[in-house]
């Protein structure tokens, strides 16, 4: 890929959403909705959170409005671009059923168009590349989430202001944008730097037609990357995590969370890794058409291990433990790393502010 | 299957057979194909129209390339409805899914399979196929247990497989009627009849985890290794093929890397609560 760098003046940014159009796709982008940035339709970037920041802390998310330019100087919003590709709720199969009761089962048929999603981050592109492992498994891909993934164009944008329940850093995933986009943005105060990961981007990059970023904007993306990474407080322990995890079971911190966790399953579905889910049938009123549906499932849910009609995880102790020994450590036998990319939002979305790098510290360091 | 992964195929009853009073066997055959082929200890998952599926092991029919069983007891939901189902009527079907029993590498080993209620069923496929093969394997125990005698289903199948060459069965039931012909007591209380050669045994074990814990116990008091002992686990399954986490055990998935397992693979977790 061609490495050269480019500045797109801040008053031209529709210039690109209006290339992006032109090369018919459907551009999503963070908006402010319900009190939160979410990735929704956007026509223009005057849709885009201008002046917006935001104040994570444990068990908060709190929007500020300043009267500044900035588009993107904000951490991340509940979600990030897991529902795009695995649906909360989608009929994956329906099967007919004629007069004689033959069975006739057929794809559920979904269009999918060309979508450019604007200003994803380290941490959802981290993720993305970890969904991708789990649901394009080489000969078990499944159709659904393939399909919506080989339509997506992905904009990236490099972090400028993380969070306080941020740590990135500490897992390795941010906050500068390492692969996985088409694109690649870095805000500055007057504009945007951008490079392209891909042959879709750089089309789109040569199209706009921008001279190179000059010495000193390059300097600045520098320093900037620079103070959001020293920003960052949070760690996670790497180093003996997944052994002791694994081998630790009855080790007493996980009782002392099971007291203030609620079992809510908050974090399960902010996470941008967490694919768990369970499916059920749904019949017509003449019972000729039978939908299976699929929906996010949780393990925090009681009968999410059901067995013999009882929970083989039956109280709460034992779903946390399951929670994040999964996250921590069956990841990394599962997918080869660690499930977690440090966004931090089950810190933030956690109504009783149960922080995972916290928790794991414990557990680590008293071993009981 | 048009490539995708989450569709079944269509599947008939060809019979249906009651084996004792709430356990039933369907026979069935896939819609539009000759063969269907799978290994013993893999399991299908199985769709009841409108209502829901479950993971139920595959039972060989004989030799049939094309036919298979599925014996299926009634608990709850869909299998209530499966029991409903008539020669002739349609199920789904996805699968064979799941890590069979490791045949080949007990091949010239003494063989000693436990199981109890209806973990009986994985376990047809390795005896039919010692019915076909008895010379690869060395001594073979079968010890199988249930509640009540009643709840014994398979007779003739006990029956030809005490038949074979140097093959011990033994039966046993926790609550044994007076004409029951068997042992009265657990499975695991069966142990104290075998003298088997502990280095040369290859244990496969499937019925409920108590069951199988205790069978364990007693095996490594015996002085079989973890390594020279098999277990088939139950979890919660949606998908049968790693995808929805249901039945994940530690950082096994339960259906795509078992349900049978090595025990050595999964001893640091396997039998301790919540896990
Ligand atoms: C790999 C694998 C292979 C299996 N093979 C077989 C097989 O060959 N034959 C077979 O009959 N089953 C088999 N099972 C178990 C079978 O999948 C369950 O019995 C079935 O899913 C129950 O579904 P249901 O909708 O009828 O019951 P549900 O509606 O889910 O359960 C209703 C009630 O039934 C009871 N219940 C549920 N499951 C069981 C159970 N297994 N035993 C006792 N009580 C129960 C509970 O009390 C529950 O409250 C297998 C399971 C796995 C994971
Ligand atoms: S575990 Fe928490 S911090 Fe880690 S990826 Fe999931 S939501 Fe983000
Ligand atoms: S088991 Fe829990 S932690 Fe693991 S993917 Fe499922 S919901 Fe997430
Ligand atoms: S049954 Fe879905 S992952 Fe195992």
């Amino acid at each position: 890929m061609n490495q050269e760098q480019k500045f797109l003046p801040r008053h031209d940014l529709d210039r690109l959403l209006q290339q992006l159009k032109e090369e018919s796709y459907n551009c999503l982008g963070p908006v402010v909705r319900d009190g939160a940035i979410q990735y929704l339709p956007i026509t223009d970037s005057s849709d885009l959170p201008a002046g917006v920041e935001l104040d994570q802390v444990p068990a908060a998310y709190q929007l500020e409005f300043t009267d500044g330019d900035r588009l993107f100087n904000w951490s991340n919003g509940p979600q990030a671009l897991k529902p795009l590709l695995f649906r909360p709720r989608e009929n994956i199969w329906q099967v007919q059923r004629d007069s004689s009761g033959n069975l006739a089962f057929s794809q559920a048929d979904e269009s999918v168009e060309p979508t450019a999603v604007i200003g994803v981050r380290a941490c959802d592109l981290a993720a993305l590349e970890l969904q991708d492992r789990h649901f394009l498994v080489p000969g078990a891909e499944d159709p659904h989430y393939k399909k919506r993934r080989d339509s997506l164009l992905l904009i990236g944008v490099d972090c400028s202001q993380p969070s306080d329940t941020c740590f990135c850093v500490s897992t390795g995933d941010g906050p500068d944008l390492r692969s996985g986009f088409d694109l690649a943005m870095t805000e500055l105060e007057d504009g945007f730097v951008l490079r392209a990961g891909t042959k879709r981007g750089q089309k789109i990059l040569d199209a706009l037609n921008l001279s190179a970023a000059t010495e000193t904007q390059l300097q600045q993306v520098a320093i900037q990357s620079e103070q959001a990474t020293a920003r960052q407080r949070r760690l996670l322990p790497d180093a003996g995590v997944q052994k002791l995890l694994l081998q630790r079971p009855e080790h007493p911190h996980w009782q002392n969370v099971a007291e203030r966790c609620t079992a809510c399953g908050s974090c399960t579905s902010v996470c941008p890794t967490c694919f768990c889910f369970s499916e059920h049938s749904e019949t017509n009123l003449d019972a000729s058409v039978s939908q299976q549906v699929r929906e996010w499932s949780s393990c925090f849910i009681p009968n999410h291990s059901n067995s013999h009609g009882h929970p083989v995880r039956a109280d709460i102790a034992s779903r946390y433990r399951q929670w994040l020994t999964h996250k921590l450590a069956g990841w990394q036998e599962q997918f080869g790393r660690s499930g977690c990319v440090g966004c931090g939002r089950c810190i933030s979305w956690c109504p009783v502010g149960i922080d995972i790098t916290q928790e794991v510290n414990k557990l680590v360091e008293d071993t009981g | 299957m048009n490539g995708d992964i989450n569709l079944p195929r269509e599947a008939v009853i060809t019979e249906r057979i009651q084996d004792s009073q709430d356990t039933f066997t369907m026979r069935l055959s896939v819609s539009g194909v000759d063969r269907f082929s799978f290994l013993p200890g893999q399991f299908n998952m199985l769709y009841l129209y409108g209502v829901g599926e479950v993971p139920i092991s595959i039972v060989p029919d004989g030799d049939s390339h094309n036919s298979f069983d599925h014996t299926i007891r009634v608990v709850g939901r869909v299998t209530n409805g499966l029991g409903e189902l008539q020669p002739g009527a349609r199920v789904g079907i996805r699968g064979p899914f799941g890590r069979s029993w490791p045949i080949d590498m007990a091949k010239g080993r003494d063989l000693l399979l436990v199981t109890g209620g209806l973990g009986n069923a994985p376990l047809v496929g390795v005896m039919e196929h010692l019915v076909k093969q008895r010379d690869e394997f060395g001594h073979v125990d079968l010890l199988h247990g249930v509640k009540q005698d009643a709840e014994l289903i398979w007779h003739d199948r006990y029956q030809k497989w005490a038949t074979l060459p140097n093959t011990r069965v033994l039966l046993t039931a926790d609550n044994p009627s007076p004409d029951w012909s068997g042992s009265q007591g657990t499975v695991v209380d069966l142990f104290s009849q075998l003298s088997i050669t502990p280095q040369n045994t290859t244990a496969m074990l499937c019925g409920p985890e108590v069951m199988m814990l205790a069978a364990i116990e007693r095996l490594r008091g015996m002085g079989v290794v973890d390594s020279n002992i098999w277990v088939s686990l139950e979890r919660n399954m949606q998908c049968g093929m790693g995808k929805c986490g249901h039945c994940q055990m530690g950082p096994k998935f339960v259906c795509k890397d078992g349900p049978v397992f090595c025990l050595s693979e999964i001893s640091g977790y396997f039998g301790k609560k919540g896990i």
